[in-house]
């Protein structure tokens, strides 16, 4: 797991003593200002739904519920299993792990060029990588929409090129919000990979090279497990993000589609103002999040013992 | 032996890596220049909308939100990451404790709640202690979801670094701060780095959370675009866009230049 | 590390010294719409009353209900809901009243807006702006016949897949009920069955949902037609794309921003101030010039610029009729709730 610390190796202790204090100001910022708001959301999300928005101080499952099972259009049909959810979770968790795989591929050799430049010019790279991010993500997002036109600058360079001949119809595509999702994460991805391999003792991976036949083995057999706690940090920084975007599914991809991001924006500011269900939404997610954070760290740390 | 640090392709991909990340900005610098109110038609050349942006009737009134952006980016992501640091140290140097599982949870928390609930649960919350939202409220939320962003690359270059460096400073008498001055902060430079850069352009790119916990006159750059584009992004958010990424070229281009000048004062 | 610790410190409280209001004794907060009132009337409005005005801004109508209900109600005196919002606004008792001698200017408001559906004698409100919403065609892709709703919810051959619609519940499901001539908030199983299936089938013809970029696609060429505002769809002209706004013979979407005074207004008598202002016929059709809709204010007319005036946009044929979005019902909510989760699953 990223940033949980492989304690079973039992090297690094030498702030033990200061742990607590260290920690302080951490539990004190997001303990008061977000899990407090949180565990406040948990709560509504057992509370009775005020019509438009708000709640009322009575406990029910009704938001739960409405997750899970159907009653049909108008509510009078035997209860069955609600598929619409799940569904959209589903859709929402496939595009947001294909986007991070793309982030890591294009991500990861990125950062290892930028790490393996001399020194003094990393830096310059790294502000290179993050400057694009000072504009605002919509206007990006919406430049992005005029490139993947029909009659955009890509179709027509392609099919000036001769590759294509006609347009290629990628805007309101899952393609879009692929490439979407992909510029607006990337450096969440790059970021991290570099602070790892950058730190990377090279003399391990040229020892690696004289017992190794090629540089391809040395990277899977030695670099990667080095660096793998930056491939984590990386790799969550964009999948949770990913999941609850919503500027890339609607601008690029038309929207036709509610994502988990829609869905819960659409309870708490759409016309449906239904707060309890958008909090049992988010409880949801939070949960599927959760377990694979733990999922994940403890694979990681059986990895690295 | 330099064949283990090169591997054929990495270049091209970086290059076509920049190249996506860089045209659609052209796209915006191109169309700031458009005499046309339009964003997707081109007009002509003109300079109409870098005059608006300074001397029109919203130039007040974007110039704060722009300035308001920096600045709560600026002071988030500074604190966020002196926080995050702290907070590395402990994970990952702190040995075993208890609470290390929840502690490592709760750095995490921001970035599992998905925007909208933090955005309505902290408003809630701020309006219950009685604080008036306005630009502390955006500060603080801010600080908070940054936290895991300047966290996880600390973390990551912190646990990559073998601790025998301080305890090899500790031994030569070197107190705690020392090591920790001397020896450990340098090592840690790309990785703070990285957690800064990430923690700043999350916070200027904010709009969900502040669009929630902002108070009355308060804007910042985001919730003065997207509440533009009710009524149509025009070039002048094209121009803004342009001169925003100016700033960040010469803040840059200026860092380089001191960072040359030190080297070369201090060999 | 420290040092800057104590710079971030001096900064933050620097910053929150500079943004704390001064306590003058005339303050207005306003909660409004980005770009929707012109900075010389809000300036010309401080001039003559010496009242300080904050303007705060919302993206959406429910975005304003939701951060109200979340506490912000009690900062602001004014806000601008559009017209089934008032309604609901009101029901939930987030808004206080005015009595007629409170607001000199009360007479100026246009007689067929004094009634509104959803501020019946118009005990909380007073009207901003008033438009329609239909579609629009872009008459280079299709020259045939565009009076009716058909071009959206059953589209000819050349404008199949290149249709955006509104991303919003009230106006897609209102504006189907129109197509399909049956009453909004209808509880008739038959007509919701109805209204689901022909959303469901005329979706497979639509290339996008999109609000916000109803006059972009437009003028880009990406949809050939389009749910829009009439606002949007001038704008659109304006642009250079040869688009046509319809006002369909089945029906339209009314719409009507309305300024509403809020309950716990701090400073309630700023307020209605400021309102009798916006009801002054100049004032009022200063608005309108900047925004490009219609005032509901009489004698504005003069001060009119040409282009506002003319546009076909803002004229309605006489013959054909608007209606608003009524606000239904929890239980009957409920079921248009399910109509729009079910189109966009």
């Amino acid at each position: 797991m990223a940033g949980l610390p492989r304690d079973e190796a039992g090297t690094a202790a030498s702030y033990a003593s200061l742990a607590r204090p260290l920690l302080l100001p951490t539990w004190l910022i997001i303990g008061v200002f977000l899990l407090l708001p949180v565990l406040l959301m948990v709560v509504y999300s057992f509370l009775t739904k005020e019509f438009r928005g708000g709640v009322e101080w009575t406990f029910t499952l009704a938001a739960y519920e409405q997750f899970f099972v159907t009653r049909g259009l108008f509510g009078d049909e035997p209860p069955s299993i609600e598929w619409t959810y799940i569904i959209i979770f589903w859709r929402s968790i496939w595009q947001a792990a294909l986007a991070t795989l793309l982030c890591l591929v294009i991500g990861f050799p990125t950062a290892w060029f930028i790490a393996t430049r001399p020194p003094q010019s990393r830096g310059i790279w790294l502000f290179l990588i993050t400057i694009p991010y000072w504009v605002n993500l919509l206007i990006r997002t919406v430049s992005l929409r005029f490139i993947l036109r029909d009659n955009g600058p890509l179709n027509d360079a392609l099919i000036v090129t001769g590759l294509i001949d006609a347009p290629l119809p990628i805007l309101n595509s899952d393609v879009a919000v692929q490439i979407g999702l992909f510029y607006s994460y990337l450096p969440f991805m790059v970021l991290p990979i570099y602070a790892a391999v950058e730190r990377f003792e090279f003399a391990l991976s040229e020892a690696a090279a004289d017992l190794y036949a090629n540089r391809w083995q040395v990277m899977l057999h030695v670099v990667l497990p080095a660096v793998r706690p930056g491939i984590l940090a990386g790799t969550i920084l964009v999948f949770i993000p990913a999941l609850g975007a919503f500027l890339a599914p609607d601008l690029l991809g038309g929207a036709k589609a509610f994502m988990i991001g829609s869905l819960i924006d659409e309870q708490f500011r759409g016309s449906q103002g239904n707060w309890p269900f958008g909090a049992a939404i988010s409880v949801i997610l939070m949960t599927l999040v959760l377990i694979a954070l733990f999922i994940q760290a403890r694979a990681a740390s059986r990895g690295a013992s | 032996m330099k064949g283990v640090r090169h591997y054929p392709g990495f270049l091209a991909i970086t290059l076509v890596c920049l190249a996506v990340l860089y045209v659609p900005l052209l796209v915006v610098a191109v169309y700031s220049f458009n005499a046309s109110t339009s964003i997707t038609k081109w007009g002509g050349f003109s300079l109409r909308w870098y005059v608006d942006v300074f001397t029109g009737p919203e130039a007040e009134r974007f110039g704060l939100a722009t300035w308001n952006s920096l600045t709560i980016a600026l002071i988030a992501a500074s604190i966020a990451t002196a926080v995050a640091m702290s907070a590395a140290l402990a994970m990952i140097r702190g040995g075993r404790f208890r609470g290390r599982g929840a502690s490592y949870a709760l750095i995490n928390l921001p970035l599992m709640v998905p925007e909208m609930v933090v955005a309505v649960a902290t408003l809630i919350f701020f309006t219950t202690i009685g604080l008036t939202t306005g630009y502390l409220t955006i500060v603080l939320a801010h600080i908070t979801f940054c936290i895991p962003f300047a966290y996880l690359p600390i973390a990551a270059r912190l646990s990559g670094i073998e601790d025998s460096y301080e305890q090899a400073a500790r031994d030569l008498y070197a107190t705690r701060w020392q090591a920790f001055r001397l020896v450990l902060l340098p090592l840690l430079g790309p990785g703070l780095m990285s957690g800064w850069l990430l923690a700043f352009i999350i916070s200027l790119d904010d709009f969900i959370i502040t669009n929630f916990v902002k108070g009355a006159g308060m804007e910042t750059l985001p919730t003065a675009i997207f509440g533009s584009v009710k009524q149509g992004i025009k070039p002048n958010i094209m121009a803004i866009s342009s001169l925003m990424l100016l700033v960040s070229i010469l803040f840059v281009s200026l860092s380089y230049i001191i960072n040359r000048r030190g080297r070369r004062a201090a060999p | 590390m420290k040092r800057l610790l104590a710079l971030t410190a001096l900064a933050i409280s620097a910053f929150s010294l500079q943004v704390t209001p001064g306590l003058a004794e005339g303050q207005l907060k306003v909660y409004h719409w980005f770009e929707y009132i012109p900075q010389e009337l809000v300036d010309k409005f401080e001039k003559e009353t010496g009242i300080d005005v904050t303007i705060d801004t919302f993206d959406s109508n429910e975005a304003m209900l939701a951060s109200l209900k979340a506490g912000k109600l009690g900062q602001y005196d004014v806000t601008v809901p559009g017209d089934y919002m008032v309604e609901i606004m009101r029901n939930e008792g987030l808004l206080d009243s005015y009595t007629r001698e409170e607001m000199p200017n009360f007479g100026n408001i246009a007689p067929e807006w004094v009634d509104a559906p959803f501020d019946p004698g118009r005990k909380h409100s007073i009207p901003y702006q008033w438009g329609s919403t239909a579609f629009s065609v872009n008459r280079d892709v299709y020259k045939g016949d565009i009076s009716s709703l058909a071009i959206i919810f059953n589209p000819p051959d050349e404008l199949k897949g290149k249709i955006n619609v509104l991303d919003s519940q009230g106006e897609v499901l209102a504006l189907g009920s129109i197509y399909l001539g049956i009453p909004q908030c209808t509880q008739d199983r038959v007509q919701l069955k109805a209204l689901n299936d022909m959303l469901l089938a005329a979706k497979a013809n639509w290339a996008s949902f999109g609000s916000d970029t109803a006059k972009d696609v437009l003028v880009s060429g990406d949809a050939a037609a389009g749910m829009i505002y009439n606002g949007f769809s001038a704008k659109a002209r304006a642009e250079g794309a040869n688009v046509e706004y319809a006002f369909p013979k089945e029906g339209f979407v009314l719409w009507m921003d309305n300024m509403v005074l809020l309950k716990d207004a701090p400073n309630r008598a700023n307020a209605l101030k400021f309102m009798n202002f916006l009801l002054d016929p100049e004032n009022a059709a200063a608005v309108t010039n900047y925004a490009a809709y219609n005032a509901g204010v009489k004698g504005v007319e003069p001060f009119l610029s040409d282009a506002v005036k003319k546009s076909p946009e803002n004229n309605p044929p006489a013959n054909q009729k608007g209606e608003f979005i009524k606000a239904c019902d929890q239980e009957t909510q409920k079921l248009y709730d399910a109509i729009w989760t079910n189109l966009k699953k």
